[in-house]
């Protein structure tokens, strides 16, 4: 722990945080990570690592139980449900609408503060073009590559203005030249937009492209 | 695949044939005499003039009015109890509790609910007598319409406790196509409320699967006659209740009037579906505004709680009423504020038994044979669909909800004026087949999706190993299959058991089977005897149940992959 992290309360705070399933430990976490920060949190699967993703978004099935507290920019999550941690997650999969045109697939994330039709079309269209979709908005979400449907999820997440971003393998299902691009894209754009990101992953590569600190959660 | 199972080839037409013959045959015995052509009653020509007297006959209009509002208000608390309950609770340890809770409620036959329901809160009923006279003063039952009212409220409410669990499980059976656990959990990330995540990310998806069961709830709750006689409205009563009194009549000329009621029961449902459909584009565009101007609709506990009571008291009201029932079956001496009968006696049962056994047998038989029909049926076209890869569309889907969505009574009037102009009213095998108009349909959607979800390499494997398609069927897919097997069995069997309105017009009265007994018996009132009838009628189909449910158990108790 740096000596600013004590008195500078911006960024996600992990204190002290345990998840147990009965007797077992499964996570065991104390760490801080500041704004445009990655925390890789690697593991092999079924070792819990996305059970602390679903903690973090406020998700934990009761069958666990969870103690420490999570405190992002000085406000306390630990209690908060989840539609109002404004925890921003990608899965594995895009998960794009498939009911919505790609451009409502983006303005249902805009903020309800953002009023007026044409405002929120426009901060939607915003986010496509700088998405390199300008010209997609009206499309169906299924016709779009693999490539095109992560930027779609990266930029819809963007625009609900997360405090924090959490982020499920979400590169493990493209394939190889499509991953390294897509990673950098993340990266960048959660570094740029200031958010604390906390990455889960079996791949060493994602922790290296990520570049902060690592957390290995072994099987028990 | 060069050589699949032969006999599977005429299942598709064979099963299709069962299902749409009798509904375009019986629409057309049925709009003929609507129109005036009926030989064998004298009618030679063709006239509107049986529509003309059916427009003068005195409310004809309200009580067309009143089958639409039944079926599009029953539909709507239904549904939302549902949809708003499924939202609200999705994975949670209380939604595990109610599926297990509701789940059974489905087997219930419709007449047992609706008979539950009176005894329960009928002036005289059980909740009077809980709270009389310590609460209310009342020593005698108070005067009252409640059962039977002339809004038809009490109808309403013993047709939403017996749709709610048949929209809950028609919309789990749908869940697992959408990603609903990441679904719901990225809306919520994205600040939505539970409701607002589910109505808008979710139910779009859903509905377009499920929305062939609401109209099936629509037709039915607009065109019910069971339910109707037993809690309906009297003065007047719903159309179809007005049809079967017709129907009924001894002077032969009113048929000519029922027919062209039962055309005006087509329209009556058709106008309800056209309704509900103005209701789902309405329902739609609200859902649209919302989600365009963000509404993250945070606080919605309310309606979490009003959907979570909705279901809760569905449950404990079929449970509470079949209690009853049961209660009043063994009661000797019961009077009004007792809670309880002074004393129990085992004569309702000794006196009914003997004339009961008749019915007891046309029901079992018609049930079991139909139920086999269906079977054999279904799993053969399922193995042609498998063999050829067809068949699975949206259309064919249609074809089979088709005899669930056209009112029963339009083209069950027209069969029953087939069969007897074909000299086979009241044959047993009319009644079989009759049933199986309603009988397939269920069989054939539940057995469809475990089917299609089986493993289809257990299949390629056996022809690997040299075995027919015929061979494979027999020894591999049917045994590995038993329990979703005999899970239709019973849906087929209680659906069979709860037949009002075909058995009284195929069976012509001649034939009976436990549910015409009992909703006869309910303009008599005989407490003790409904009891002991209705009660009969819940029994049936809980074995069967109870049946499917324990037998693989046993079948498999050496083999721990096939357990559940």
């Amino acid at each position: 722990m740096t000596v600013d992290s004590v008195t500078d309360n911006q960024g996600l705070r992990l204190e002290r945080v345990h998840i147990c399933l009965g007797d077992r430990v499964l996570v065991m976490l104390d760490a801080t990570v500041r704004r445009g920060e990655t925390l890789t949190v690697m593991g092999p699967s079924g070792s819990g690592k996305s059970t602390l993703l679903a903690y973090l978004g406020g998700f934990l099935d009761p069958a666990f139980t969870a103690s420490g507290r999570v405190i992002v920019d000085g406000v306390d999550l630990t209690a908060l449900e989840a539609e109002k941690r404004h925890a921003g997650i990608l899965f594995q999969d895009p998960l794009l609408f498939p009911h919505l045109s790609v451009a409502d697939n983006i303005a249902i994330a805009i903020p309800e503060d953002v009023k007026g039709r044409k405002q929120r079309q426009q901060v939607a269209e915003a986010a496509l073009e700088d998405a390199g979709l300008a010209e997609f908005g009206d499309r169906d979400p299924d016709t779009l590559s693999g490539g095109q449907k992560a930027r779609v999820a990266l930029q819809r997440v963007l625009v609900s203005r997360p405090r924090l971003l959490l982020l499920d393998e979400p590169f493990s299902k493209l394939d190889a030249n499509l991953r390294e691009q897509t990673r950098q894209l993340v990266f960048d754009r959660a570094r740029r937009a200031g958010l604390p990101v906390v990455l889960v992953t079996h791949d060493e590569d994602d922790a290296r492209a990520a570049g902060g600190q690592v957390h290995k959660v072994d099987t028990a | 695949m060069a050589s699949g199972v032969r006999l599977a080839r005429v299942a598709p037409p064979l099963t299709l044939a069962i299902l749409l013959g009798p509904l375009a045959f019986g629409l057309a015995g049925t709009t003929l005499p609507a129109l005036g052509y009926l030989p064998e009653l004298g009618g030679e020509s063709f006239t509107t003039a049986h529509f003309s007297a059916l427009f003068e006959v005195p409310g004809i209009l309200r009580s067309a009015l009143l089958s639409i509002l039944v079926g599009l208000a029953t539909t709507l608390m239904a549904l939302g109890a549902v949809a708003a309950f499924v939202a609200s609770d999705l994975g949670t340890a209380g939604f595990a509790r109610m599926r297990r809770m509701i789940s059974p409620l489905l087997s219930v036959p419709h007449a047992a609910a609706a008979f539950g329901l009176a005894f329960l809160i009928a002036p005289s009923g059980m909740l009077m007598r809980l709270v009389s006279p310590w609460l209310t003063g009342l020593d005698r039952p108070p005067d009252l319409l409640i059962v039977n009212d002339p809004m038809a409220l009490s109808m309403m409410a013993g047709l939403i406790v017996k749709e709610i669990p048949f929209l809950f499980l028609v919309t789990l059976a749908a869940l697992p196509q959408t990603r609903h656990v990441e679904t719901m959990r990225l809306g919520r990330s994205l600040g939505y409320g539970r409701i607002a995540s589910f109505t808008i990310l979710l139910w779009p998806p859903l509905y377009r699967q499920i929305r062939l069961a609401v109209f099936a709830v629509v037709a039915y709750a607009s065109s019910v006659v069971d339910v109707a006689l037993i809690l309906g409205p009297h003065l007047p009563p719903t159309l179809p209740v007005r049809l079967i009194d017709w129907m009924n009549d001894p002077d032969l000329e009113t048929r000519f009037l029922a027919s062209a009621g039962a055309v005006l029961q087509l329209g009556v449902t058709l106008t309800a579906l056209l309704a509900w459909v103005g209701f789902e584009r309405m329902g739609a565009l609200l859902v649209r505004s919302s989600r365009q101007a963000g509404r993250r609709w945070r606080r919605d506990m309310v309606l979490r709680v009003g959907a979570r009571s909705l279901m809760m008291a569905s449950a404990l009201i079929v449970f509470g009423g079949i209690a009853v029932l049961a209660l009043w079956s063994v009661s000797g001496l019961w009077q009004f504020p007792d809670a309880l009968p002074a004393d129990f006696s085992l004569r309702s049962w000794i006196q009914a038994l003997p004339r009961m056994s008749g019915p007891l047998a046309t029901t079992l038989a018609v049930a079991g044979l139909s139920t086999l029909i269906a079977l054999v049926l279904t799993i053969l076209c399922l193995e042609r669909e498998y063999e050829t890869g067809r068949g699975r569309g949206g259309g064919a889907l249609l074809l089979i909800y088709l005899p669930l969505i056209v009112p029963q009574i339009s083209f069950m009037f027209g069969l029953q004026v087939l069969s007897i102009w074909l000299g086979v009213d009241a044959s047993f095998s009319a009644l079989v087949l009759a049933h199986l108009v309603f009988v397939l349909p269920y069989v054939f959607l539940s057995l469809s999706d475990p089917w299609r979800a089986h493993d289809r390499r257990h299949d390629l494997i056996a022809a690997g190993l040299g075995m027919s398609r015929t061979r494979t069927l027999i020894r591999i897919r049917l045994p590995m299959l038993t329990r979703a097997i005999l899970t239709a069995a019973a849906v087929g069997f209680s659906v069979s058991v709860g037949q009002y309105l075909p058995t009284v017009l195929i069976g012509a009265g001649r034939l009976t089977t436990v549910t015409t007994e009992a909703v006869a018996l309910a303009a008599g009132g005989n407490r003790r005897v409904i009891g002991v009838y209705a009660f009969m009628q819940t029994l049936l189909p809980f074995l069967a149940f109870s049946i499917a449910t324990g037998l693989p158990g046993l079948l498999f108790r050496n083999r721990r992959g096939l357990r559940v």
